[in-house]
């Protein structure tokens, strides 16, 4: 319950931060001309802080049903290709049908997400579970294929600059009122997961013991599919690749809370969007007015973290 | 008997793909595009001359046979220091430094970096395999993510430099860096083969090469540092290629029919040349370069080394 409250003081303190900090200074704005200074706050601060507060949440949830399914804790959207394969979708929407409306693109996009997770599910079948460092080793594998793919893609289409700025390298820069709004729909679908959290708790202990407990697992896991896939899908469209969050996150919560997933889902999701604000404010503040994009930001913290799991805690991962 | 054949056969074919790639279709100004071509497969043979070497040293050192120094996060770490050069001279500064002496500097940096790194990962980690390899992925990654970082920060339109060194391609071999580039590449390989039969016994693990009398740990380093020389040239040549190296040595084995040092050396490389001078026709000439080849063994190489994960080779 401490942790509760503490997660949700330091993200209420991080998300006055984010609020007061961009390029224009409220304050001065303000005392000029007060609209402006409003105009600022409700189409561009306001909705980035919500936009990354969501992304993060969501992101770190399926983190967790990713490592559900998978029974590996070293996995996340991002390193088993569901990111990857999601951008391959909107890039084949993008070139085939561009006048397509935008659900149209997020549901193609989606569904290639959810295509490329389930080929990757099917081909790491083979893998024991205790061979821990594999499935990662062959998910980052695996995602480097499919970037491979789409980076050739855009360099084919002259479109290597929107592959790269937008869809590679997450950023919130864009974000303004009436862009970012399809991330509720991703919050919905993590909230999703949060009920079903005992579900994928039981799923975690290995299909046999979750068949015994009167679990379906082939319908929680493609539940999980599904909402993974989506949250995926549309944090890929609206900001772009947001690496390591789902991974992080869950790991720490764990070692923390343990894995009561109904207990510690909603803590993972406040850590989720607490980090990736204070990554996103990080990424606003370094080279001032200029932005530094929020995922290389978690490139970089984010890889630092990983490293540190991987070694701090061998035998039980 | 075919044992003996496979250097001169190689040989041979080397030298028919090289008339292949050089000669058709000169034209009137036969000077120009024959310069332009030469230049462009001094590349392709100094690049993959390198990374043959590289890869068959650094599967001695880690004692796997599908690692290559690429996958280990080295090339990411070259580009890592290029750019943190750039950062601590200033754009002005490093512009000023003639090339040579630029590409010298980080040469040494490189070398004590990895030494550092990869020398206590692998020293560490080998009874873990799958983890040790993992975590080189990692780095690569944080590497990677760390020069994009410093570019930003330095200077948001150096982003571009930065961002121009993730794709490979061979039509970016700078001419005036050829002539140092195949000299230190010859060098590398003269001292990696005189090196070869102290190699031969490093394979078999420290404690029997400790009691056969190799001093271990010295040519353990002289080879990562053989192997930090030739990945700091190609990537400098022609940036990362980080699964061309599995591919040529996983077909160079074979060939060689040992694991002896000296034969394979060399078979890797006329292997590793012929692949890509072939490649290169093939695309340039019959396929009318519709994609470049870096990118087209960068993906067959992933999927060979994701297969060769799943099949448990690592285990």
């Amino acid at each position: 319950m401490r942790l509760w409250l503490a997660l949700g003081l330091v993200l209420a303190a991080l998300a006055v931060v984010s609020l007061a900090t961009g390029a224009a200074d409220l304050g001065v704005a303000l005392g000029r001309d007060g609209s402006k200074a409003a105009l600022i706050f409700w189409a561009s601060r306001l909705p980035r802080t919500l936009a990354v507060m969501l992304t993060g949440a969501a992101l770190a949830v399926s983190g967790v049903v990713m490592q559900q399914i998978l029974r590996n804790r070293f996995v996340e959207p991002g390193t088993v290709g569901t990111g990857e394969s999601a951008a391959l979708g909107l890039l084949a929407v993008t070139l085939i049908a561009p006048a397509a409306p935008i659900w149209v693109k997020m549901a193609v996009t989606a569904l290639a997400g959810l295509a490329g997770t389930a080929l990757f599910l099917r081909l790491v079948r083979g893998i024991p579970p205790r061979e821990v460092m594999l499935v990662p080793l062959a998910g980052l594998v695996w995602s480097g294929v499919l970037g491979a793919m789409v980076l050739h893609i855009g360099w084919q289409t002259d479109l290597l600059q929107l592959v790269q700025v937008w869809l590679m390298t997450g950023e919130f820069s864009g974000v303004i009122a009436g862009r970012y709004e399809l991330l509720w729909i991703a919050g919905a679908a993590a909230a999703l997961a949060l009920f079903a959290a005992d579900r994928f708790a039981i799923l975690g202990l290995g299909e046999g013991l979750a068949t015994g407990l009167g679990l379906k697992p082939a319908a929680v896991m493609r539940l999980g599919l599904v909402v993974v896939s989506v949250v995926t899908a549309l944090v890929m469209a609206t900001v772009g690749m947001v690496p390591f969050v789902g991974l992080v996150v869950p790991n720490i919560t764990s070692r923390i809370m343990g894995d009561n997933l109904r207990r510690s889902l909603p803590v993972t999701a406040l850590g989720g969007a607490a980090l990736l604000l204070a990554c996103d404010i990080a990424g606003r503040l370094v080279i001032h007015p200029y932005e530094v994009p929020v995922g290389t930001v978690l490139g970089v913290v984010g890889t630092m973290l990983f490293l540190w799991l991987l070694w701090r805690n061998p035998r039980h991962g | 008997m075919a044992r003996r054949l496979v250097l001169p056969l190689l040989a041979l074919g080397l030298l028919a793909a090289t008339a292949a790639y050089l000669l058709p279709g000169l034209g009137q100004k036969w000077q120009f595009v024959l310069s332009l071509r030469a230049t462009r497969l001094g590349g392709m043979l100094v690049v993959g001359a390198a990374i043959a070497v590289a890869t068959v040293l650094f599967q001695t050192v880690s004692r796997n046979r599908i690692l290559t120094p690429q996958i280990m996060g080295f090339d990411a770490l070259f580009i890592l220091l290029q750019t943190a050069l750039v950062a601590s001279l200033g754009p002005v500064g490093f512009a000023g430094l003639p090339d040579l002496a630029k590409f010298l500097a980080e040469l040494a940096l490189l070398v004590g970096a990895s030494l550092l790194l990869f020398g206590t990962l692998l020293g560490r980690g080998t009874e873990d395999v799958a983890r040790m390899i993992l975590t080189g992925v990692i780095l690569g990654i944080l590497f990677r993510s760390a020069s994009g970082f410093l570019a930003r920060v330095l200077d948001p339109n150096e982003f571009a430099v930065v961002q121009s060194q993730v794709v490979a391609s061979f039509s970016r071999v700078n001419a005036s860096l050829l002539p140092w580039a195949a000299g230190l590449t010859g060098l590398a390989i003269l001292a990696a083969l005189r090196m070869a039969r102290q190699l031969d016994v490093l394979a078999l693990g420290r404690a029997p090469a400790v009691s056969l009398g190799l001093r271990h740990d010295l040519v353990l380093s002289l080879a990562l540092i053989l192997t930090a020389v030739l990945v700091a040239v190609a990537t400098a040549m022609v940036g990362p290629m980080a699964f061309l190296g599995l591919i040529v040595v996983a077909l160079a084995r074979p060939l060689a029919g040992t694991d002896r040092h000296a034969p394979l050396i060399a078979v890797s490389i006329l292997v590793s040349c012929l692949l890509l001078v072939l490649g290169q026709t093939l695309f340039e000439r019959v396929l009318a370069r519709q994609s470049p080849l870096p990118a087209v063994i960068e993906f067959a190489g992933g999927l060979v080394f994701f297969f060769l994960l799943l099949k448990g080779r690592v285990r």
